[in-house]
């Protein structure tokens, strides 16, 4: 016993106080500011593998398509540059759209949350996970999420076991077609109302493997998407302020 | 190597020449896959010798109706590459004890082979029952169905079915023609292997082109890689304690992980070091700041994994759930052809870092670590052994980054018609990348093998005779992918 107590002891305090704020170390690739600057648009759109560059009419990052591969701010430094702002979650798919000269947060809809969500959910939301073609990497940050460092169950957001203990899924992955039939099987087995989030590039657009012939995105377009949260992994502090965002914006209507 | 300068033998000298190698415990085989070419099927078989340092590579000309007699008969290690050559390819084997279906991918050769009707073994009997786990399992991990044949609480069988995770890379590397899309393709096979599957893909490309990277990019990519070890080791013992039941290990190893995947973030941007590896060129260079940040990590680091692991496992309680489960003979992982940790767990020396060495591995005289027993004890003890030999590693290559020089600037077009072979040692085992560029001096076809591959066979035969039970801490001693394996 003396011996775990030390190891305790030796642990200290590994939770983060205040998952809104902190800041997360080195250089995190998260929001994109585009400034007004005038570049060849020609070809920043073509530096981009998933077309998540628009320049119709103005410059434009759709960030559920982006792979935050820093590509575009490597070679157009002046004109794109990625902060580290970790807030990427909405519950609208307009507002993951970056404007140029824009510097403002990601941010919420909160018109569209439906009202059960804040009146049901507010203090207490388990998700049930899917993996539908997800590489692992958000597989891993969402396991990340709930650590002793990120401790998402302090707000009462849990993974359960379950779709039967759920009340809503998570999506990672680009949904390959080998996995359509048991996504739908799962959602059909969590009671309603339900949730839908989508967590990763891969699950919002189908990233670098959008138009495989792999892929079966149908379940998609079959029911409303609640939560959207970009990254390539999404870093846990994305998805846990994407699910407080939700959570709380509807409070504000 | 060009093409028209590989060996062409008739199937039964190919079959005769392969199969005998494997006699000798320095022979495997890395890959073996098929081609079509002019209507008939080129297949290639690359074998390495760990001793010798060496890779032969042989190809034989086929039909598509041939009935063939399989390489699986004769040892088999081949049974996966086989199946991925009927499953794909749609070659008949006359012999083949297991023809099974590996991923379902899109292209298969019969497309009325479903996911949802794969043929499982059954056993007819009124003593036993079969207990389906999954796609969807109960944690937040990948998606893959276990059928377990139990007598009782005891495993007799378990049958893996995968393919669920299939996103069709190998086609999407040929089909992107730009190479920051196939270097983000192989960043995403499978994204806890970033660094070993984007390097296996980097190092091919650059010696495509005739590239030599500098040192100092050698010794950074070398270092990521010994990174990611250390990072992925630690999560595993995690999973391992929370498998059974060991909060606090389950708890500090999991924590113990954020600092060394938050290094990769003041690298590059991303925990999982996803843009960090690019070819020709160096992103984020790892200057003395980098250096010196890395260095305090591993100091803070240490003194509380070692805590913890030396007091875990000293512990009688965790002991008993490790010692002697999951047991896999040496003779059985030379059978199968396992690679990687799973291999070295029961003295069976499989590691790239010393049997072909590439990168700063030149210079590292890696001595492999180890194990005897074959059982989840020796998987937990390796990961352990291997945390503090890649922290000694990390800690050199540090301390020796050379400066930054200027990359050659010497980028050749790949010559068309070559085959080319990348073999790179990620922190499950041996990751082989092959590629061939055809006549219009662009890829052809693209082979990807995780070591998953050949370990997942493995894990089948652990659990035989073990409780049901003791199930997940088998897997997590394994922690194979399923994406990877997918692909």
């Amino acid at each position: 016993m003396i011996p775990e107590l030390k190891i305790l002891f030796h642990q200290g305090k590994q939770y983060i106080p205040d998952v809104t704020t902190v800041e997360v170390p080195g250089i995190f690739s998260g929001r994109p500011v585009i400034s007004t600057l005038p570049v060849d648009i020609t070809a920043l759109c073509a530096v981009c593998p998933t077309h998540a560059i628009n320049a119709d009419p103005a410059v434009s990052i759709d960030l559920g398509k982006c792979l935050f591969c820093g590509e575009c701010a490597d070679r157009f430094p002046e004109k794109i540059r990625f902060t580290k702002d970790y807030k990427l979650g909405s519950n609208s798919r307009e507002k993951l759209i970056v404007h140029e000269g824009i510097d403002q947060p990601v941010g919420f809809d909160p018109a569209k949350i439906r009202g059960e969500i804040t009146r049901l959910y507010a203090g207490s939301l388990k998700l049930r996970q899917v993996s539908a073609g997800g590489d692992n990497s958000c597989e891993w940050e969402l396991g990340a999420a709930g650590n002793v460092n990120f401790d998402m169950g302090r707000f009462g957001i849990e993974f359960v076991a379950s779709p039967r203990h759920a009340d809503g899924i998570v999506i990672t992955g680009p949904i390959s077609q080998n996995m359509a039939e048991p996504l739908q099987i799962c959602y059909d087995a969590t009671p309603s109302p339900k949730i839908i989030i989508l967590a990763g590039v891969d699950a919002i657009s189908g990233g670098i493997f959008d138009n495989s012939p792999a892929l079966d995105r149908t379940f998609l377009s079959k029911y409303p998407i609640d939560l959207y949260i970009p990254g390539n992994p999404i870093h846990p502090l994305s998805f846990i302020n994407g699910v407080l965002g939700l959570l709380r914006a509807g409070k504000k209507k | 190597m060009a093409l028209d300068a590989i060996p062409v033998l008739g199937y039964t000298d190919f079959l005769e020449h392969n199969t005998a190698l494997m006699a000798h415990k320095d022979w495997h085989c890395i890959n073996y896959f098929g081609q079509p070419v002019n209507g008939l099927i080129r297949l290639i078989c690359c074998m390495a010798n760990d001793n010798a340092r060496t890779i032969h590579v042989n190809v034989a000309l086929v039909n598509q109706s041939d009935q063939l007699p399989s390489f699986t008969r004769r040892h088999f290690s081949f049974h996966i590459f086989e199946r991925e050559i009927h499953e794909s390819l749609g070659i008949h084997y006359t012999d083949h004890p297991w023809l099974k279906p590996v991923r379902y991918p899109w292209y298969r050769a019969d497309l009325n082979q479903k996911i949802e009707n794969y043929p499982f073994y059954h056993i007819e009997s009124e003593e036993l029952h079969e207990v389906g786990v999954g796609p969807i399992h109960a944690g937040v991990i990948e998606p893959g169905h276990f059928r377990f044949i139990c007598n009782g609480e005891q495993i007799l069988h378990l049958e893996i079915h995968l393919g669920f995770q299939h996103r069709g890379i190998e086609k999407l590397m040929i089909e992107k023609k730009d190479l920051l899309s196939r270097t983000i393709l192989a960043e995403s096979i499978a994204g806890d292997t970033v660094v070993g599957h984007t390097t296996a893909f980097v190092n091919l490309w650059e010696s495509l082109s005739g590239f030599t990277p500098s040192p100092d990019l050698v010794q950074a990519r070398t270092l990521a890689l010994e990174w990611e070890r250390i990072a992925i080791h630690s999560g595993d013992l995690s999973a391992i304690a929370t498998d059974i039941a060991y909060q606090l290990g389950s708890s500090v190893f999991g924590r113990l992980r954020t600092p060394i995947i938050n290094a990769f973030q003041t690298w590059g941007g991303n925990r999982l070091a996803k843009g960090l590896i690019r070819p020709f060129r160096s992103r984020f260079p790892f200057d003395d700041t980098l250096a010196e940040n890395f260095s305090n990590v591993l100091n803070a680091y240490w003194p509380d994994y070692t805590e913890m692991f030396d007091r875990m496992i000293d512990l009688p309680s965790v002991l008993s759930r490790l010692e002697k489960t999951g047991v896999v003979t040496r003779e059985q992982n030379l059978q199968i052809g396992a690679v990687g940790m799973a291999a070295r767990s029961a003295n069976l020396e499989r590691d790239v870092r010393k049997s072909h060495p590439y990168l700063g591995y030149h210079n590292i005289n890696h001595t492999p670590v180890l194990m005897p027993q074959g059982d989840v004890y020796a998987r937990t003890q390796i990961r352990d052994s291997e945390i503090r030999q890649s922290i000694g590693y990390a800690r050199t290559l540090m301390q020796e980054m050379p400066k930054p020089s200027p990359q050659n600037t010497t980028i050749n077009p790949p010559a068309p018609n070559t085959l080319i072979v990348s073999l790179v040692e990620g922190w499950r085992g041996e990751i082989c990348h092959a590629a061939i560029i055809g006549d219009d001096g662009d890829l052809a076809l693209y082979k990807i093998k995780d070591p998953s591959m050949h370990n997942w066979t493995a894990l089948a035969l652990a659990v035989r005779n073990n409780e049901i039970s003791d199930f997940p801490i088998c897997n997590k001693s394994y922690n194979l992918s399923y994406c990877g394996f997918d692909l």
